[in-house]
């Protein structure tokens, strides 16, 4: 018999009779568990070193979504327009628009485009582990590269679909300005924000498996609770005569702040009392916002890293 | 490009037959072992297998009576039982191992005995339910074909696999040209995968999990596909990765490839390891019944 058989039924024994159990045989050869979790930091550094492989994905994603199409990428820029066109047609004619809102059009597809880009990554974030169990279990990548790669697959639609508002914001009559240099800054905080709740749902997604059909309901909650077809000041506190605070805590929501802070930058009209920038509560929430929900949603994926291929 | 076709064409048409009749990872299997430092009494483990209980939840195994009508799921509730779709399974059961640097290892049993599991667990693929796993270094599993997309050119493809499989820009563009050249599909690698041949698109898959090189190398099923040419070529390039690599597990339903090619064999029986050996031994032992 060659030394692998005895040695196992060495270490097989061992429990029983005394020998060298496998786990201390492994300790001495300096082996280490196959499935163990890094710390933090190196899952950071990990992650990082997988960067082409998070944007290459991304990527790749975007062009094989549409490359069936007949329009082919076209469509990155006619499904934002589409979306607007409707959305317009929908709540500003329609419904009426908003008799206290004077730029509706831009105070609506400033709100949903920028709704959007969270609804769709917290969506696709839901299902980046659950849809991929069959790449988690052939190769060995830090998984939270693949909410992150949804994410950015999100973000590079959203630039499309933002110069696309920037080009309606303009015909609708805003004026542009310097504080339209303020918008990358929000859309990275935004970004952040995505992020961080992109990984939180990914890592709920996979473990349950009905978070998909309940998520369309929670978007839309979400999407009335955020002011995106009309001024939550307006309805809380103007026509329904609730208290201030109410509509401060509706302001505190991460998608009506920032929302409300792209319609500061985009609409002069929007909150002439400080004229582009947006009052303390607002960029108050949206820092806090990305800041927490980044670092939260980092640390909470990678709490259950070695388990995310048992599906 | 119909040269191409016609003769991937006969590719396909001939695969079956002689799959299991000629293929011979590794002709002669005795100049090996004396290089592997197996029957060193230094011989350093590399992959250490403690007792490991492998459980995983299937979704969507419900039987064509139990599934999701409304009736079904709202009975199911009130009785408050637990969702029929959902099945766990016990894949691997208390399996022991020892496996050292050199040493080539086949895994042999039924469907379902738990093979590509235990493969994926040492991996680090699939997290233990009870037991452990420990390696030097990080194994792989060699492939790469979940990573691709099938709407994507060949190009595309190879340089996403490559990042897949971990590897640095520099070396994706030192070993692209390498890979199109080992996989021969010429001027398709400007089209979609979509529309290659099952053989191409093999060959292609091959070239790109084969450019990497690996310390503890899992091989499941037999990877040498396409035409007798590509195959020959194939054969040969695992036999280059498994020299290179330390430790080699491989799994294939052709004993006679395990035979030759593993210095040691592993049978594995519903999740259980049956017998731990010699190959000659086991697989005859394994043959008849």
């Amino acid at each position: 018999m060659s030394q692998p058989e005895s040695a196992v039924a060495d270490a097989q024994a061992g429990g029983r009779s005394g020998q060298e159990p496998l786990a201390k045989l492994a300790e001495r050869y300096g082996l280490r568990r196959s499935i163990a979790r890094p710390r933090f930091p190196v899952y950071l550094r990990q992650l990082w070193e997988r960067r082409h492989f998070i944007l290459t994905y991304a990527t790749s994603r975007n062009v094989s979504k549409y490359s069936s199409s007949a329009l082919g990428q076209l469509w990155q820029v006619l499904t934002p327009l589409l979306n607007a066109a409707i959305y317009f047609l929908m709540f500003g004619l329609i419904l009426g628009g908003s008799k206290n809102i004077t730029n509706y059009p831009a105070f609506l597809l400033t709100g949903m485009f920028v709704f959007t880009y969270t609804q769709r990554t917290v969506t696709a974030g839901a299902k980046s582990i659950s849809g991929n169990l069959s790449l988690i279990r052939a190769l060995h990548f830090p998984r939270a590269s693949l909410p992150l790669a949804y994410t950015i697959q999100e973000l590079q639609q959203l630039a499309i679909s933002m110069g696309v508002l920037l080009v309606i914001v303009v015909l609708t009559g805003e004026l542009p300005n310097w504080f339209w240099l303020m918008i990358p800054l929000v859309l990275l905080m935004q970004t952040m924000f995505n992020i961080g709740a992109g990984l939180v749902i990914a890592r709920m997604g996979a473990s349950m498996r009905d978070l998909n059909q309940l998520l369309p309901f929670i978007t839309r909650t979400w999407l009335y609770a955020s002011g995106v077809f009309f001024s939550i000041q307006d309805k809380v506190v103007e026509a329904a005569h609730m208290p201030q605070w109410v509509a401060d805590i509706m302001y505190l929501n991460p998608a009506a702040s920032y929302i409300e802070w792209m319609r500061d930058i985009l609409i002069a009209s929007h909150n002439p009392e400080w004229g582009h920038n947006p009052p303390p509560i607002i960029w108050i929430s949206c820092v806090f916002w990305a800041v927490f929900a980044l670092s939260f949603g980092f640390w909470y994926f990678w709490r259950a890293e070695e388990r995310y291929g048992r599906g | 490009m119909a040269e191409l076709t016609k003769e991937l064409s006969q590719v396909k048409g001939e695969e079956p037959a002689v799959r299991g009749k000629d293929v011979r990872v590794h002709p002669n299997p005795e100049p090996t072992t004396g290089k592997r430092p197996l029957d060193a009494p230094t011989g350093t483990p590399t992959v250490i297998v403690d007792d490991l209980h492998i459980v995983y939840r299937v979704y969507g195994a419900a039987t064509d009576a139990e599934k999701g009508n409304a009736v079904n799921a709202l009975t199911r509730l009130l009785k408050r039982q637990g969702r029929p779709q959902m099945k766990e399974v016990h894949a691997v059961k208390g399996v022991s191992l020892v496996a050292y640097h050199g040493d080539a290892i086949g895994i042999v049993g039924r469907n379902g005995s738990g093979k590509s599991t235990l493969l994926r667990a040492i991996a680090g693929l699939l997290p233990p339910h009870a037991g452990a796993v420990y390696t030097d270094g990080q194994p792989s599993l060699l492939g790469v074909n979940a990573a691709l997309m099938r709407e994507l050119t060949g190009e595309r493809n190879i340089v996403l696999g490559c990042y897949a499989m971990g590897m640095t820009p520099a070396e994706v563009r030192e070993k692209y040209d390498e890979i199109v050249e080992f996989s021969g599909i010429d001027e398709f690698v400007q089209l979609p995968m979509s529309t290659y041949s099952s053989g191409m698109g093999a060959r292609l898959r091959f070239a790109i999990s084969s450019a990497k090189t690996h310390d503890v190398l899992l091989i499941d099923e037999a990877l040498a596909t396409g035409d007798r040419e590509f195959r020959k070529r194939s054969e040969q390039r695992i036999r280059q990765i498994r020299e290179s690599a330390g430790t080699v597990f491989l799994v294939a339903h052709d004993l006679k490839v395990i035979e030759e090619t593993c210095n040691r064999v592993i049978w594995l029986h519903k999740g259980k390891m049956r017998m731990d050996g010699d190959p000659k031994e086991v697989i005859s032992a394994y043959n008849k019944g």
